[in-house]
């Protein structure tokens, strides 16, 4: 790990000032940033530390809403009252990442922002355009895996890898952004870019945006994180369902989908929603709107199952969704 | 390390109960010290740098930023490097040399013989500074053509030389023509892919030079074969190696042999003078200790109409590295466990530019009875037979290969209690049948097996006043209770308290013990233990004569049982205190060496007399999701036939620890090895997927506890059976759940969608 420099600012203004320095990188709970910078991929000269920010709040908004703070703990944020009854997707994605302990250090700010674990990212002596732009894709014919089928280029087919943000981006999260130009509100789906010819660009955010919160609108009804992976805890997402769904006279009045572990940022589903919305909630139904919204894939070897595996997935949970609806 | 029991109130006889484990407090207190937990006023630390190719010469090596980060005392390349002596040759004549895990002689010459070989070292003041400064150090190459792909070489692999007295090959009759003449037959082709160890305790070596002295902390599964390595590699006698090593945090065959790492920690303090720890990153065990081989196989079986096997063929196709590595008996099983007229079976293997093989839990066996217990299950769905009926009917009564005897052997009981205690007979023959929800159920069967070894095991016992005995040799505790069930033995042999038996271990100072490799260790020192304390009886026997009203005067060793902490007989007996201090001795002992050549003669002699091996039948529930193929083992029951059980604890947890390892390899377990670059690409516990706790369910493990009549105590080793069979009754419940029958491992979701 090279040699950085580490300081911990206790005020919002003070951490944005830090962290706008070239070569600076915010530290939330480090169980992604750490990795990286012992593998030599980071390789920041001064680590702000932005666990001594008054951000660890979870606050009920007026409209009915929540706003988590950005430093909010994985796990606090899963065990709580407010998102295990209203949110359960969201108690649900987070529960199913990584491992009690790394949920502990983990905060939201840290997981919206982690990066891909495409192996050839991971190490320094494949090529990789993200990681060293210009220099090739090793995963295009080699270990995919764990890559992405929809929104992929040329250049970058990595997923990524976070179920906190599949189940934001269904509950249409908002994230609020400090910088040195002020304040603003981003909408989740907007936050990630797709990699096109730069995949080593990841988000809109420029040097010393601090995430300070995530807002999430008031909830909807009925809602269920499916996860698949290649064992059972302890692995990233093959594929993910963030789902909510509500039902009236059999018909669909209110549809939620986004995908994880098939796209280079939190997919929203929206072809899918489209085609769902107001029609009737049956098993057809459910998989021409998957199919449709996997229409698009680009797939490799390694992956193609996924197309399959992400349109039964959908489909399952949607299923599961709505024999709950009429359970009620 | 030596450790006294804690036990006083118990008394003979031990074997065969659950003992809590000896070492089970040092570890949990954190006072047992593993090899990087040994601290020295002046230790550096060491920070490998690894190449990046696969095959070529390194064209420049720069260490200049290295060297320039302040606290970095030295960095090492083929350019400064001191000369290690190269590494001995195979050869069956000093099984030493089976220690030589690669032929490189690292850090000599500009050569890359595989991706991720060390080509540098760095020592600094503290371990940070050294990983820093190693990430410092900049390489070019000229790169060779390197042949690293197994799946595309594997057409041309070549025959393969099996080891002495360990065949796998067969030919019997003629199985091809019998294959072609039956009414029923299955052909199927199968594959496994390379796997890992992951130990808890990644390799580390803390090295300590005086003069020519070098100690060594170091996690070793083989002392003695380390030893003599290091010697030889460093010009000095063995008595100036001292390999201390009490403690192993897991090995599973992955710390048998001298991997980069010893050599070039001792290598590196030698050089700067100073106490050198060198500890292993996860990714660096990955890229400098070999792994299981992959495979092809083929397994052809026919049978007649009533399902009576009349043709086995079983051939492989393993790798071994340009650089080492040895074939792995894949259908050496396949030897024994059908009554088979027509049998062929060989192994074939390609030389790639990869790291050596090396042993890793049943080695051949793991991989070979996933192949041979998925077509014995396949040709039962093709007769519409119960696989288990199918199994019974071709059970052997002689060594189906080598027509000898068996020593001992209960599959047919092992299968009758399993089949009743799992529910087998609720079973619905149909495939796809059960339904669970979402979830189809099915249950598979399979045979385990492993061959039963023993190697030569010295062992001293020292008998004190006190009435303590101290069993000293330098066995290998790698977190399978070995001193505990040591103790136990001399506990019953001597008939002493286990409170009194002090066991020493895990150090080359200590008499030299099996290693702990083929499922053998128990076993060996169980026989230098049963041996020395026949020794130390009859030495206690002569002493007692000597002295004058005795009441020992004039009997024989074999009317007198040991018991009470002395020598009884109904007329009257001594305890040894007594003995002892009649004879003005505070102490006696025996030391028990066995020689090499004597015992190979006679495992040659045995082995055409009999055919000796632990075995069971594994039984397993799966549940496979229809919408993903998400797979989840639901139940386990293994019943195993491994003779006397000396400590049903210590057992249950090896048998269990290799199901779960068979498991893993199911269904999850691979390395990702890159076919252009010969690259590992997981080499880390978060992409290999060992399997985590979720994935395992309650593990009934179960045995019949008959003495086998040839072996110490009536014991077979238990270490590696636990993992055979385990894959094929996997795939076979999947197959039994959902119609499909999955011949690549693992068995991942997307082979069932
Ligand atoms: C073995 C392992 C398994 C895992 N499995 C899963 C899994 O199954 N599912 C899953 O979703 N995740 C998984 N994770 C990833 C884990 O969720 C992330 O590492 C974690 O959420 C990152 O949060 P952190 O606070 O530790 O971030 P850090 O490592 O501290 O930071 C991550 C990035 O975010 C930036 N950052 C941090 N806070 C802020 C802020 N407030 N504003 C702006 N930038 C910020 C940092 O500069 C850095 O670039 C796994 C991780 C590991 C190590
Ligand atoms: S997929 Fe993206 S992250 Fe992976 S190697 Fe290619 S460029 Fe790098």
């Amino acid at each position: 790990m090279k040699p950085f420099a580490y300081v911990k600012p206790v005020d919002i203004g003070a951490a944005v000032a830090a962290g706008a320095a070239p070569g600076a990188k915010f530290l939330g709970g480090g169980t992604n940033l750490v990795d990286l910078m012992r593998e030599g991929i980071e390789q920041p000269d001064t680590v702000v530390d932005v666990t001594g920010l008054p951000l660890s709040a979870v606050d009920d908004l007026p409209n009915g809403g929540l706003r988590i703070g950005a430093l909010v703990r994985n796990s606090d944020l899963a065990a709580d009252r407010r998102v295990r009854a209203r949110y359960p997707v969201l108690s649900q994605a987070l529960l199913s990442g990584a491992s009690g302990q790394l949920r502990n250090m983990a905060t939201v700010g840290g997981n919206l922002l982690q990066r891909t674990r495409c192996p050839y990212f991971y190490d320094e002596a494949s090529a990789c355009n993200k990681r060293d732009p210009g220099s090739g894709c090793d995963a295009l014919d080699g270990f995919n895996r764990s890559c992405a089928i929809l929104g992929v280029s040329d250049d970058c087919i990595a997923a990524h890898p976070s179920d906190m943000c599949v189940a934001l981006t269904a509950l249409d999260a908002v994230v609020e952004v400090t910088g040195t130009g002020g304040t603003r509100r981003i909408p989740l789906t907007e936050l990630h870019r797709l990699p096109g010819q730069t995949p080593h660009i990841e988000t809109d955010l420029a040097p010393g945006d601090l995430i300070t919160a995530v807002e999430l609108p008031t909830a909807t009804g009925n809602s269920a994180y499916r996860k698949v992976r290649d064992r059972a805890s302890y692995a990233f997402a093959l594929v993910s369902v963030a789902a909510g769904l509500q039902i009236e006279n059999g018909a669909v009045t209110d549809i939620r989908l986004a995908l994880g572990g098939v796209a280079p940022k939190p997919w929203r589903a929206r072809q899918a929603e489209q085609l769902l919305a107001g029609g009737p909630a049956d098993e057809a139904a459910f998989r021409r709107a998957a199919q449709a919204e996997l229409a698009s894939a680009a797939v490799r070897p390694g992956n193609a199952f996924k197309v399959a595996l992400a349109t039964n997935t959908i489909v399952a949970t949607l299923r599961e969704l709505s024999n709950e609806g009429t359970r009620r | 390390m030596s450790i006294q029991t804690e036990t006083t109130t118990d008394t003979a006889p031990y074997v065969g109960r659950p003992v809590e484990r000896l070492d089970g407090p040092a570890k949990v207190s954190g006072q047992a010290r593993f090899a990087a937990e040994n601290h020295y006023p002046d230790m550096a630390y060491a920070a490998l740098v690894h190449a990046t190719i696969a095959r070529g010469r390194i064209a420049a090596i720069d260490t200049a930023a290295a060297c320039a980060v302040p606290d970095v005392i030295a960095v090492l390349t083929h350019e400064n490097a001191p000369a290690m002596i190269p590494a001995p040759k195979l050869s069956l004549l000093d099984l030493s040399t089976v220690a030589s895990a690669t032929s490189v002689n690292y850090l000599a010459t500009d050569e890359v013989h595989w991706n991720g070989q060390p080509v540098a070292v760095v020592v600094a003041e503290t371990w940070e500074t050294a990983r820093h400064a190693a990430s410092l150090v900049d390489l070019s190459y000229e790169e060779l053509p390197a042949v690293v792909d197994f799946a595309a070489e594997a057409p041309n692999a070549v025959p393969e030389r099996s080891m002495p007295l360990m065949p796998s090959k067969a030919d019997k009759g003629k199985a091809a023509q019998a294959l072609a003449d039956a009414p029923f037959s299955v052909d199927l082709q199968f594959s496994t892919p390379p796997h890992n160890h992951n130990a808890i305790e990644p390799h580390a070596t803390t090295a300590v030079w005086d003069g020519d002295q070098l100690t060594l902390h170091e996690p070793a599964q083989n002392i003695p074969w380390l030893r003599k390595h290091l010697a030889k590699r460093f010009g000095i006698p063995e008595e100036a190696v001292r390999i201390i090593s009490p403690f192993v945090g897991g090995a599973f065959g992955g710390k048998s042999r001298a991997w980069p790492g010893v050599l070039i920690a001792a290598m590196a303090a030698r050089a700067t003078g100073r106490p050198v720890r060198l500890a292993l990153t996860r990714a660096g065990v990955y890229h400098t200790v070999g792994g299981r081989t992959p495979s092809t196989q083929r397994v052809a079986l026919g049978a007649d109409a009533q399902g009576k096997l009349t043709a086995l063929i079983h051939t492989s196709v393993s790798r071994t590295g340009r650089v080492g590595g040895m074939a792995e008996p894949i259908t050496a099983a396949s030897r024994h466990l059908y009554a088979v007229p027509n049998i062929h079976l060989s192994q074939r293997s390609v030389e790639l530019d990869l790291l050596s093989n090396t042993f890793m839990r049943a080695p051949g066996e793991a991989i070979g009875t996933f192949a041979l217990e998925s077509a014995v299950d396949e040709l039962a769905w093709r007769m519409g037979m119960d696989p288990i009926a199918l199994r019974m009917l071709n059970e052997p009564d002689r060594d189906p290969a080598g027509g000898q005897r068996f020593t001992h052997r209960m599959l047919r009981e092992a299968y009758t209690r399993g089949a009743e205690n799992f529910g087998w007979h609720q079973r619905d023959p149909r495939a796809g049948a059960r339904r669970d929800g979402p979830w189809l159920v099915g249950m598979g069967v399979a045979t385990a097996y492993h061959p039963s070894m023993r190697m030569p095991a010295s062992v001293t016992l020292r008998l004190h006043a006190d009435g303590t005995v101290v069993m000293r040799c330098g066995m290998h505790e790698m977190g399978m209770g070995s001193a505990t069930v040591q103790a136990q033995i001399v506990a019953d042999e001597m008939g002493v308290p286990l409170a009194s038996v002090h066991v020493e271990y895990g150090d080359s100072d200590l008499p030299p013990s099996a290693g702990a490799i083929g499922s053998v260790q128990t076993a060996s020192v169980a026989a230098g233990v049963i041996a020395a304390s026949t020794m130390l009886k009859r030495s206690l026997l002569t002493l007692a004569r000597r002295a004058p009203g005795s009441p020992l005067r004039g009997r024989k060793l074999e009317d007198l049982q040991a018991r009470d902490s002395g020598l009884h007989h109904p007329d009257g007996g001594q305890t040894y205190a007594e003995i002892l201090s009649a004879a003005g001795r505070d102490h006696l002992e025996a030391a028990f060496k066995p020689s090499m050549l004597g015992f190979v003669a006679r495992m040659a002699i045995d082995s055409r007399r009999w055919v000796t091996g632990a075995s069971g039948a594994q039984f397993c529930e799966v549940r496979v999701n229809a919408d993903t193929g998400e797979i989840r083992v639901s139940r386990w029951l293994g019943v195993f036939d491994v003779g006397t059980v000396i400590n049903p604890r210590t057992a249950a947890s090896q048998l269990r620890g290799g199901i779960i390892m068979g498991i893993g390899a199911a269904l999850s377990e691979q390395t990702l090895i890159d076919g252009r670059t010969g690259r590992i690409m997981n080499p880390s516990l978060s992409e290999y997927h060992v399997p985590v706790h979720a994935d395992i369910p309650h593990i009934d493990v179960d045995w019949l506890n008959e003495p086998d009549p040839t072996t110490p105590l009536g014991m077979h080793g238990i270490g590696e059976v636990g993992i055979t069979g385990v894959a094929a009754a996997v795939a076979n419940a999947i197959r039994h759940a959902t119609g499909k029958r999955v011949v690549d491992l693992p068995i991942t979701l997307d082979k069932l969608l």
